[in-house]
């Protein structure tokens, strides 16, 4: 008798039956999550968070610090004038020792004037005191771990199921914890709205088959963007992955950023 | 052009120093005065509450006089203590999602609820059974638009016989043995807020709901003795020395704890010196030093301590009229100086770079929502509250009934 129930087959039955009921509640938060993006994004109809992985790398030996970025982020996000950057680029000029000092390296210097938009003002050393000068792009990190979105009281800003780290503005209620909660200063309270906003990864452009703003402009290739969930023929973050040693910031919080830097000086925060 | 931009820069923002986050670069800090008084408020509230409670639970009988005082104090900035917070809001309309859609891992979601328990369950009813019989007695003899409010204020229930007086009695204790950890739990909340931020080497530090506990009670206690004093020199009574020397000694001891754990804080920051170090070595030296050095450790603890500490040890050689005047001194400095810690940790916390590598200054407005005229709107408007409270529930021309816990007046 093949269908006879025995004790073994119940137990089974019994299990399966469990196993469903469990996985039911994460189903219905996957489905959740999913809603979620659309209702609170300007993600298009049919725009599937779940199929897509997004990602951003940066290549600081690639950055000449044109501030392009900055000035077609704030362009395309309609970013309000002033301090307010939802990505900025910083300069880093690193002194050469002073002789016989004992130390290793000289005196560091950062600045970020305007967000890098408009260029930087001569270096405050002279050239031939430098030790080492570069530009490091920033941006939101795509915490795996997000403090922003730990602390938010309703819940306005949140993961979504694919890696952008995203806030709904018609919800925030602008109280700035998530702010205080950001350890890269990525975020800012938007003068004109009174809600928390930061990088979105442009989602808007993202999720119709564009690129971010910041990476469209980049002339050199120093911002990488892509899928890992659908890669391309010669993926450029693949390669990217395989050609350099990463660093993230601040790996001690335990953030685990999801945005990597290749070339980054200890120095970078 | 490079040297146009830089000239730029530092027009107007010239109240930076080192490099900051571009987002960082703002006029003031994201939260600004109004987010000092909210810890400031919730504190005097817990504190005020475990003044009511020592009378109440612990049965300090010498406290009795300031028994209703303490309960109405902690209600009337306890009604005062969300507005702060919601004036501070970027979209105040939309703060009853906290209520309605709460994300339970954020330490602020939470505030609504700890909020609405201790108002409702703990407070209200507490002060309501504490009433009930005196508020019969009164809808009885009192007319007018004062008799009205008492008789609503009864809610109907007029039974005053002694199985009810009991019951009252008994409810009113199990809701002050409740009202200990709630009253804990409201401000140590708040000291999570803070705590809970570890992007901010500031705030980010496990002691900090415990030092927010001993600082609220430290305040909480020494408000009630400023207003305890103040209502008697209004009144043209006496003050019951007693009770004063008996809320100083709390207020002593509470201060020592206090003072230990603070200590203990800053022991151990100075000694791992871990990162972000430097820059707290220079908030302390320069960016705080007024407040930080001079008002919360030197006036705000170290005298009153020493004040208080002379007292316990040599209160019998000390006159009537100088130990008052020595508890009136130490419970004002005091309430500055958790003023002035309240002002060093949010202010603080928000004087650096989170880059660590430079310094912003905060120049208070006057005008606006969160200039210091709006803060001052918000701090009286307690004491506002409390002098209603007062006349309506501590009046001299009320007679009240003799229970466990007496009215606040005991003319000499």
């Amino acid at each position: 008798m093949k269908d006879r129930l025995t004790r073994r087959s119940l137990l089974g039955k019994l299990g399966a039956l469990a196993a469903g009921l469990a996985a039911l509640p994460a189903l219905k938060t996957a489905k959740a999550a999913v809603q979620k993006v659309l209702v609170s994004s300007n993600a298009p109809k049919g725009y599937d968070p779940t199929q897509h992985k997004w990602v951003m790398a940066i290549d600081i030996n690639q950055c000449i610090g044109c501030g392009s970025c900055v000035e077609a982020c704030k362009k395309e996000n309609k970013v309000p004038q002033g301090p307010y950057f939802r990505t900025w680029v910083e300069r880093y000029v690193i002194e050469k020792p002073k002789p016989g000092s004992g130390e290793a390296r000289g005196k560091t210097h950062v600045d970020s004037p305007d967000g890098g938009m408009r260029g930087y003002p001569a270096t405050p050393v002279p050239k031939e005191d430098i030790l080492h000068s570069f530009f490091v792009p920033k941006l939101c990190n795509l915490c795996e771990h997000s403090p922003c979105v730990q602390v938010c009281p309703v819940g306005a800003t949140f993961d979504a199921p694919d890696g952008a780290v995203l806030i709904d503005p018609k919800y925030c209620i602008g109280c700035g914890f998530c702010i205080q909660a950001c350890p890269y200063g990525c975020r800012f309270l938007n003068p004109v709205t009174h809600v928390a906003e930061k990088c979105s990864l442009c989602y808007h452009r993202i999720t119709r088959g564009l690129q971010p703003a910041c990476v469209e402009v980049c002339p050199t290739q120093s911002r990488i963007f892509s899928d890992l969930k659908n890669p391309v023929p010669n993926d450029p973050i693949q390669a990217f992955y395989a050609k350099h040693r990463v660093t993230a910031l601040k790996p001690h919080l335990g953030t685990d950023p999801r945005v990597l830097y290749a070339g980054a000086d200890r120095e970078v925060q | 052009m490079s040297g146009e931009i830089t000239n730029i820069v530092v027009e107007v923002m010239p109240h930076f120093e080192g490099y900051v986050y571009p987002n960082e670069a703002t006029h003031q800090p994201l939260w600004s005065v109004l987010i000092v008084l909210y810890p400031y408020i919730t504190g005097l509230v817990a504190g005020a509450f475990i003044m009511a409670s020592l009378v109440r639970v612990f049965n300090v009988k010498a406290l009795e006089p300031v028994y209703r005082l303490s309960l109405l104090t902690a209600f009337a900035f306890l009604l005062c203590a969300p507005l702060p917070l919601l004036f501070h809001l970027g979209q105040p309309f939309r703060s009853y999602q906290v209520m309605i859609t709460p994300h339970l891992t954020s330490p602020m979601a939470i505030f609504g609820f700890v909020y609405a328990w201790y108002l409702m369950a703990v407070l209200l009813l507490e002060l309501w059974f504490d009433y009930r019989r005196d508020l019969v007695e009164w809808s009885k003899t009192t007319g007018g638009f004062k008799g009205l409010l008492y008789r609503i204020f009864t809610v109907g229930v007029t039974d005053t016989s002694e199985a009810s007086v009991k019951l009252d009695h008994k409810i009113g204790h199990i809701l002050s043995i409740v009202g200990i950890p709630s009253a804990f739990l409201l401000h140590g909340y708040v000291g999570f807020i803070f705590g809970s931020v570890k992007a901010n080497p500031w705030w980010g530090n496990v002691l900090m709901p415990i030092i927010f506990i001993m600082s609220a009670m430290v305040s909480g206690i020494a408000l009630c003795v400023l207003n305890y004093m103040i209502l008697t020199w209004i009144r043209r009574r006496t003050v019951d020395m007693r009770c004063l020397d008996v809320m100083g000694m709390f207020l002593f001891y509470a201060l020592v704890v206090d003072a230990a754990i603070e200590g203990l804080d800053w022991i151990h920051r100075v000694y791992s010196a871990e990162e972000g170090f430097q820059v707290m070595q220079y908030m302390a030296r320069e960016k705080l030093f007024y407040t930080l050095n001079v008002g919360q450790a030197l006036l705000g603890t170290l005298v009153p301590l020493l004040m208080l500490g002379g007292l316990q040890l040599f209160r019998h050689r000390v006159s009537d009229l100088a130990r008052r005047r020595m508890y009136f001194m130490s419970a004002l400095l005091i309430v500055i100086g958790v003023l002035a810690m309240r002002w060093n940790v949010v202010i603080g916390g928000q004087l650096f770079s989170k880059s660590l590598r430079g310094v912003m200054s905060y120049k208070m407005e006057f005008a606006g929502m969160e200039g210091w005229f709006m803060a001052a709107i918000i701090f009286v408007l307690p004491f506002v509250i409390l002098t209603v409270l007062v006349k309506l529930f501590l009046s001299e021309k009320l007679p009240t009934t003799a229970a466990p816990s007496q009215p606040a007046e005991s003319p000499a």
